[in-house]
């Protein structure tokens, strides 16, 4: 089965602190633009994924409050993943390939500013050994960070440099939570609050929402003037024990984007779903992006961090990079799990 | 359509009980997954992708724990998929993974549920009220039980139909070393005399709480040719989706459940299901739903399920065995629960449910598994022979 | 009626919410964390030696490149060394076990080849860098948790960290560890969204306020910003009658299930409202349990101080009104 899938619209919502709408009204919206946007009548599209996390929500069966916005009835094939919707996108790639179904529409939503969510993210961590000490997301990139820069791979101006050039990147990003003309010097001039991180190198905490459509090709032709094919999509998961990590390197990100085929072609825009500075550094080497690749035109998730959108948010601005002409072939990263644990890498390419 | 053919090639499940407290909870998926490799001859390294499926994280209280459980699950360096669809989510695990082989992307996927609900506790992890969400006073039973009194209002069926049910698959489970509850003293009075719970649900209309996993390896067509067991063959999968209320709902038919069964009989060519199913595994986890059930699955026009039921058509050794390893009613580690219904539908079709196997005759059997509020449904039929 | 325009009336509710599981959750231990729990008990860390020689710590149950089983289990340190820090400026009570900043860092004990996560006591990030030697220092009564170790302290160069006490905790210490709990609590500031607070907003003026979308007639009550077979916003606000029609119902025996469960016996019910498309689910009170009945007609039970809060509609009693019609309401049950 070698059918074609492009990504033939996308949409997003992002908020610093979404005081208003809760996780249902986040998700209206970018689904009704997103079909809209797509030229296929929600009523014809085969196959629905979300993705998101009950923990982020307070409460069990999160995506059941998520399906109201959608529209179910009559009833749709539907599914969902308690990840990144990025992984919802894989889902939906897996069942167009299978033949099932033409489209998909694939959303993920979040509100993360509800709660401390670094301290709930934290809780991925070995419920045994790791969990009971409460280090936070943030505790635990910091750890990796701190490795790397040891071991000598990357050090705090390469930190700064990426996080200055996400900040400068923000202020041309309407979705983007964080925007600031700032230099990396700047930046170390300011307090290290997480060591050996400084708070511009952590990602902001934003509520939003995202939703894709796919379609296999031929409808994707009919439909859309420009769809953005999915040249390859791959991803791999790491050891869960930190201190048996590789933390100079993300082996799993390598190895997806091997499997993906990123090497295949030129690159010449990569959306990195980084949400510490030192992470575009790890995740540009990993990947075999040179210094010829635009990495986060949109500023990536240093400037807006809807988590469990975040990932699907980078393979939608890749896919609205492509379509405005910035590129013609393109990387989107997506990750989950401490410190970079899994990550998702999916190659696009227009016409 | 193309897709890749795929196969069950293993099958292996833990012993269902209502606390495991030998083993962490990788370890009790590695158990299951070891079982299934075995069965397949295969290793972990053989593997080319994990797909994991589990009820909500706040039974257990990790944020996605397949990421904990990837070194148990043999899983690093390899595609690692956690699906979450509430009831339902054992059977879309199943049908997750099965799209990776169909899709071409994997040769051979190991499929994994589980649920450790000794951690906490079942009925806690159900009805967590949250902040202005209309809270289920009565627990989940007490969203089930009046949609059972409807049932029996429509239908004017008789009291005892559900108690003849819990009989019914208690006395399979004793066929099923694998099953949680053995109650090998249970009688109809027994039933009719237990506590009181949701009316009209007595305690032993209802299903245990369990800890336990289950694993199935899942193979393509070239990879099956190789196995050194018997397999069963994907023949359909179907997956559907309602929303919890909305106007003019049918919340004890759903026309989700209906449109589902329809989907897959159309692709496993199944015309009446009564006649071309050897058994069906049904996720049944309060002795009513078998009649509502047989109604949604189109194994006899509404308002006749409790006909069949009371006739025994469904009996072990009827016309139709529903739930022959016992079902949901003798084990419900929930996260588990719809692969359970799955894999026992596959065992069915390998002759290899030992005790319980029912006379294979069609060579065609039906895995069935719900959630929400009976709004989510994801079926596989899968057969002794590869489709056509 | 349409919505009121007053400015506060769409101020968003907010409600502290808190996810946890009283009492912590019970992890049962399998072989090799129990080898694990039981020596921080007895003041040793234990790591297990994997298949090709690696020394893990904590000692992995499987091992994290090959996925194969480890059964032997080796004593490490008790010194280490630092692989990798960072430093909690604050602090959280209840949580972090140590109520002063602290460093949080990957430990690679003497004789293992990876590295665990502790807590160094230190008095300031000055003092740590990777490389750095620590050894642990044990809590004097030790039970079988992480704990035990209470925390990780700078060594000097050529020191030898302290012994482990001896343990002081009253319980048997001849018996492996079998078990954690492990307490999770989480806390959440949660808006209600812009429906639910219009709803709940009625509910504090005695009025029951629906919603429907723009092109259709169903009216949802509650409303939930969509109209769940379309998608489409529920714009358009409609007052429903507080009366209504139980269309299915049970009879709870079971005490405890909720917060605002009544004493048992009590019936929890479906009742349709008039002129809503969807039911409403909650209690039926005013009358004994046996006497509810598919088709009885309801009017809505208000509490005594109506606040914009679910609990405010306490649920539905007996209009003492003829059933309705079988035929009225058949279609929602």
């Amino acid at each position: 089965m070698t059918r074609r899938v492009g990504i033939v619209s996308f949409a997003q919502v992002t908020s610093p602190c979404e005081r208003r709408r809760n996780e249902v009204e986040l998700v209206i919206p970018v689904v009704q633009e997103a079909v809209a946007a797509s030229g296929i009548p929600r009523a014809e599209i085969g196959f629905t994924c979300s993705g998101s996390c009950d923990y982020l929500y307070g409460g069990p069966f999160a995506f059941v409050s998520g399906l109201d916005a959608v529209g179910a009835w009559p009833p749709i094939r539907e599914s969902h993943v308690e990840a990144d919707a990025a992984w919802a996108l894989y889902e939906a790639w897996l069942v167009i390939r299978s033949g099932e179904v033409d489209s998909a529409l694939v959303y993920g939503f979040g509100k993360p500013s509800t709660t401390d969510a670094a301290e709930v993210l934290g809780l991925q961590a070995d419920p045994y050994t790791v969990a009971p000490l409460w280090p936070s997301a943030t505790d635990l990139a910091a750890l990796a960070a701190s490795a790397a820069i040891a071991a000598g791979v990357l050090d705090e101006r390469d930190m700064a440099e990426a996080a200055a050039a996400a900040r400068r990147a923000g202020l041309t990003n309407p979705h983007a939570v964080v925007g600031e003309d700032v230099t990396a010097d700047e930046l170390l001039a300011r307090p290290v609050t997480h060591p050996p991180l400084r708070d511009a190198d952590l990602a902001p905490v934003t509520d939003g929402s995202v939703a894709v459509v796919l379609a296999a090709e031929e409808l994707a032709r009919k439909v859309c003037d420009a769809p953005v094919w999915i040249t390859g999509i791959a991803h791999r998961v790491d050891t869960p024990s930190l201190g048996a990590r590789d933390l100079t390197d993300v082996p799993s990100a390598r190895a997806a984007a091997v499997a993906a085929g990123v090497g295949d072609g030129p690159v010449e825009v990569a959306e990195l779903a980084a949400t510490h500075s030192h992470e575009v550094v790890l995740l540009r080497r990993a990947l075999g992006l040179g210094p010829e690749v635009a990495v986060n035109p949109s500023g990536g998730a240093l400037v807006a961090n809807p988590v469990v959108s975040t990932g699907l948010i980078r393979i939608g601005e890749a896919a609205a990079g492509i379509r405005a002409g910035q590129a013609r072939r393109a990387v989107a990263h997506a990750a989950s799990g401490p410190a970079l644990q899994q990550n998702l890498v999916c190659v696009l390419e227009g016409d | 359509m193309g897709a890749v053919r795929t196969a069950v090639i293993g099958v292996g499940q833990t012993k269902h009980t209502a606390a495991r407290t030998d083993v962490t909870m990788p370890g009790l998926v590695r158990e299951a997954a070891l079982e299934a490799l075995a069965d397949a001859g295969l290793g972990f390294a053989d593997i080319d992708a994990v797909v994991l499926g589990k009820a909500p994280d706040t039974f257990e209280g990790v944020v996605m724990p397949e990421l904990a459980f990837a070194d148990a699950l043999g899983a690093v360096g390899k595609p690692l998929l956690r699906v979450h669809t509430a009831g339902s989510v054992g059977g879309t695990t199943a049908i997750v993974g099965a799209k990776h082989v169909m899709a071409g992307v994997a040769e051979r996927v190991l499929v994994v549920a589980f649920e450790k609900q000794s951690e906490s506790n079942a009925t806690w992890g159900l009805t967590i009220p949250m902040p202005f969400t209309p809270p289920l006073v009565a627990g989940a039973g007490g969203y089930f039980a009046p949609l059972i009194r409807a049932y029996i209002r429509r239908a004017n069926a008789p009291a005892h139909i559900g108690h003849l049910v819990a009989v019914k698959d208690r006395l399979n489970a004793l066929r099923n070393p694998k099953a949680h509850l053995h109650l090998p003293d249970i009688t109809l009075e027994q039933v009719a005399e237990s506590f009181l719970l949701w009316e009209p649900l007595r305690y032993l209309d209802t299903c245990p709480s369990s800890d336990g996993a289950m694993a199935l390896v899942l193979a393509s067509e070239d990879a099956a040719r190789a196995a050194p067991g018997p397999v069963a063959w994907v023949h359909g999968t179907a997956m559907r989706s309602e929303p919890t209320m909305f106007a003019g709902r049918d919340q004890v038919n759903p026309q989700a459940g209906r449109d589902c069964a329809a989907d897959v009989y159309r692709q496993a060519g199944i015309r009446d299901p009564r006649r071309d199913l050897d058994c069906a595994e049904v996720y049944v986890p309060f002795s009513w739903y078998e009649p509502m059930w047989l109604e949604n699955l189109g194994f006899c026009e509404p308002g006749e399920g409790w006909k069949l039921t009371e006739a025994g058509v469904t009996a072990f050794d009827g016309e139709i065995p529903w739930n022959p390893s016992g079902g949901v009613l003798s084990s419900n580690p929930i996260g588990a629960s719809g692969l359970i219904r799955f894999g026992e539908a596959a065992q069915q079709m390998r002759g290899r449910a030992g005790d319980y196997q029912v006379p294979v005759r069609v060579g065609k059997a039906l895995g069935h598994a719900y959630g929400g509020g009976s709004q989510f449904f994801a079926m596989w039929v899968v057969g002794a022979e590869p489709p056509d | 009626m349409t919505a009121t325009s007053d400015p506060a009336a769409d101020a968003p509710l907010v409600e502290h919410h808190v996810l946890e599981y009283p009492g912590g959750y019970t992890r049962s231990l399998g072989p090799a964390l129990s080898a694990f729990f039981t020596g921080l008990r007895d003041g040793r860390l234990v790591g297990a030696r994997t298949p090709d020689g690696r020394v893990v710590v904590p000692p992995a149950e499987y091992d994290p490149h090959t996925g194969a089983a480890v059964e032997e289990w080796v004593e490490v340190g008790p010194a280490g060394t630092v692989t990798a820090w960072t430093w909690v400026a604050r602090p959280k009570p209840g949580k972090h076990h140590l109520d002063r900043p602290f460093a949080f860092a990957l430990i690679r004990p003497d004789g293992a080849d990876t590295a665990l996560l502790g807590v160094v006591d230190a008095p300031s990030p000055d003092v740590m860098a990777v490389g750095m030697r620590v050894g642990p220092r044990w809590a004097r009564a030790r039970h079988g948790t992480v704990r035990d170790l209470e925390a990780w302290v700078p060594l000097e160069a050529g020191a030898r960290p302290e012994p482990a006490p001896p343990d002081e905790a009253p319980e048997a210490a001849d018996e492996p560890v079998t078990r954690i709990v492990c307490p999770i609590r989480l806390d959440y500031e949660i808006n209600a969204g812009v429906a639910t607070s219009r709803y709940l907003r009625g509910l504090a003026q005695r009025r029951i306020i629906g919603q429907r979308a723009r092109d259709a007639q169903h009216v949802y009550v509650p409303p939930r910003g969509s109209d769940p077979m379309t998608g489409a916003p529920t714009e358009i606000e409609v007052e429903v009658a507080q009366t209504g029609t139980v269309t299915t119902f049970c009879i709870t025996n079971i005490p405890g299930l909720s917060e605002l469960a009544p004493p048992i016996p009590y019936v929890t019910a479906q009742v349709l409202l008039d002129g809503a498309a969807t039911p409403w689910f909650g209690l039926v009170t005013g009358c004994a349990p046996e006497e509810v009945r598919m088709g009885m007609r309801v009017r809505a039970v208000w509490a005594d101080e109506p606040a914009p809060d679910a609990r405010t509609l306490i649920g539905f009693e007996p209009t003492g009104e003829p059933d309705a019609p079988y035929e009225t309401w058949k279609d929602y049950a």
